[in-house]
């Protein structure tokens, strides 16, 4: 039991996780960094006219994203689209690939919670920091650009780093659209073997060191971007 | 020269500004005093359109803004390029060092080579006492220093005025004065500013003009000798109110 462990059960486990488990999350979170990112400045936006739709499709996408569990989402987007039959675009309906289908979904959910971060992060900036840009005759573009979102990203890397720990935890849900990721082969095993309990703390523990090297690369990632910013400081008030 | 024509400036019910009309001398400095809530900070700030009055002219130079109309992204940036703002509580960029908070507007707004916004900004730091600070950054420096900071990063700007709403307040006597003596240098070279003050014995030693301002309207408008020998009971019992006598 003991040889098998490290000699198959392990190696397998930790093949998996280097094949899905961490390229789908870092892929994902990259995605749906993008996509928050985008959908935190239309929010915050203060175009008016059309763009009041991109505003509320924006609205509606992390409204629909974060009051729905991931796992329901993965199986619409996996096993449902295939129904979505559109004559003309989609006559057979979506069928999507698990790792397409589990990135799609990843990356919309993170993004939804992410934006939600950045937005946050955006708002919290003094508002002392905006009239002293525009002081200077900087549009607001240039100064999204140059003095807001430097900093903002700067107060956005704590709960965004846990956002991406979350991420790396919750592709496990994965396994229920048939992708063969790290908790889909401890699942496939306790299922040979009998030795559930073994099977999943195996995996368990492999989740855990991710996340453990993931915690410390955050707090390094932490000090370097807090340098020269302290709490309090950007002159409130 | 600057110029406001019967500006109104209201907060939700509360008239801030009433009807006031005054002009900013060219390459003078005009002292704004008044007690807190008067509406000092509210006509500085329209001066640099981050507030925005509902009715009035507003005369900028050559360029006139009717406050009642729709005001142009471009005569915005026009009207900012030609005032600049140092503010109470500084607001420099944290994640920017000294050097570069004072290039970043010349550098980006202007679109002046970094090489040469660099050298400028690097003789504006030695003229403000803060050439040895030029690679530190904001959250290393004292009140007096991030205030010194923020004033040469404005004349960075190159601009026409310089608008300082109470940029002595957040500060410690010892570092107000070395602040007051980089703004009375800047008068002397005949820059024009518009100060909102309330140390009175700075008012009297800079200001060309005095603006008086209660209640959002103008109550004294004029020579510096005028106002502080002035019989108006009001401003009489304003600058006793402000100066220390036992
Ligand atoms: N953004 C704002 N919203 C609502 N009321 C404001 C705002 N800014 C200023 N006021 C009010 O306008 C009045 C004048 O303010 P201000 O121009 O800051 O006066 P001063 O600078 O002379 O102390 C005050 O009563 C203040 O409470
Ligand atoms: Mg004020």
């Amino acid at each position: 039991m003991v040889q098998q462990i490290f000699n198959e059960y392990l190696p397998n486990m930790i093949k998996a996780g280097l094949q899905y488990t961490i390229p789908i999350a870092v892929v994902s979170f990259i995605l749906g960094l993008i996509l928050a990112l985008l959908v935190a400045l239309a929010r915050i936006s203060q175009l008016g006219g059309a763009f009041k739709i991109v505003k509320g499709i924006s609205s509606f996408y992390v409204w629909l994203f974060r009051s729905t569990p991931l796992l329901v989402q993965l199986f619409i987007v996996y096993f449902g689209l295939p129904y979505l039959k559109i004559a003309g675009i989609f006559p057979d309906g979506i069928k999507l690939d698990p790792v397409v289908a589990g990135i799609i979904t990843f990356s919309l959910n993170t993004g939804a919670y992410c934006s939600e971060t950045i937005r946050a992060a955006i708002l919290s900036i003094p508002t002392g920091q905006w009239e002293a840009a525009f002081a200077i005759g900087m549009k607001r573009s240039l100064v999204l650009r140059r003095i807001i979102l430097p900093q903002a990203l700067r107060t956005a890397v704590p709960p965004l780093s846990n956002s991406f720990i979350g991420l790396v935890k919750d592709t496990s849900l994965a396994a229920s659209i048939t992708l063969v990721e790290m908790f889909q082969v401890s699942q496939q095993y306790a299922g040979e073997n009998y030795q559930p309990l073994m099977m999943y703390s195996l995996v368990a523990l492999l989740y855990a060191v991710i996340c453990t090297i993931l915690t410390w690369l955050q707090s390094y990632l932490e000090k370097v971007t807090s340098k020269h910013i302290t709490a309090g400081e950007g002159g409130a008030n | 020269m600057l110029k406001l024509s019967h500006v109104n400036k209201t907060f939700g019910e509360t008239p801030v500004l009433k009807d006031l009309s005054t002009e900013f001398p060219e390459q003078q400095t005009t002292v704004v005093l008044g007690p807190s809530g008067s509406g000092k900070s509210t006509m500085l700030r329209s001066l640099n359109l981050l507030e925005r009055p509902e009715s009035g002219i507003y005369d900028c130079d050559d360029l006139q803004i009717d406050f009642a109309k729709p005001i142009t992204s471009k005569t915005t940036l026009e009207v900012r390029q030609r005032t600049e703002m140092v503010f109470q509580s500084f607001n420099l960029f944290p994640h920017f060092s000294v050097l570069q908070n004072v290039i970043e507007g010349p550098v980006h707004v202007l679109h002046q080579s970094k090489d040469a916004a660099t050298k400028e900004a690097l003789t504006l730091l030695d003229s403000v006492g803060l050439l040895d600070k030029a690679d530190a950054y904001p959250v290393e420096l004292s009140g007096g220093q991030s205030q010194r900071v923020a004033i040469a990063r404005s004349l960075a700007m190159h601009p026409q005025y310089i608008l300082l709403d109470e940029p002595t307040s957040a500060l410690d006597p010892e570092l107000e004065l070395e602040v007051l003596k980089v703004l009375l240098a800047i008068h002397d070279q005949n820059q024009s500013m518009i100060i909102v003050t309330h140390n009175m014995a700075f008012a009297q030693r800079v200001a060309n003009k005095i603006l008086f301002i209660e209640n959002g309207d103008a109550l004294y408008d004029g020579p510096t000798d005028g106002f502080f020998h002035s019989t108006n009971d009001r401003i009489k019992s304003f600058i006793d109110s402000m100066t220390f006598s036992i």
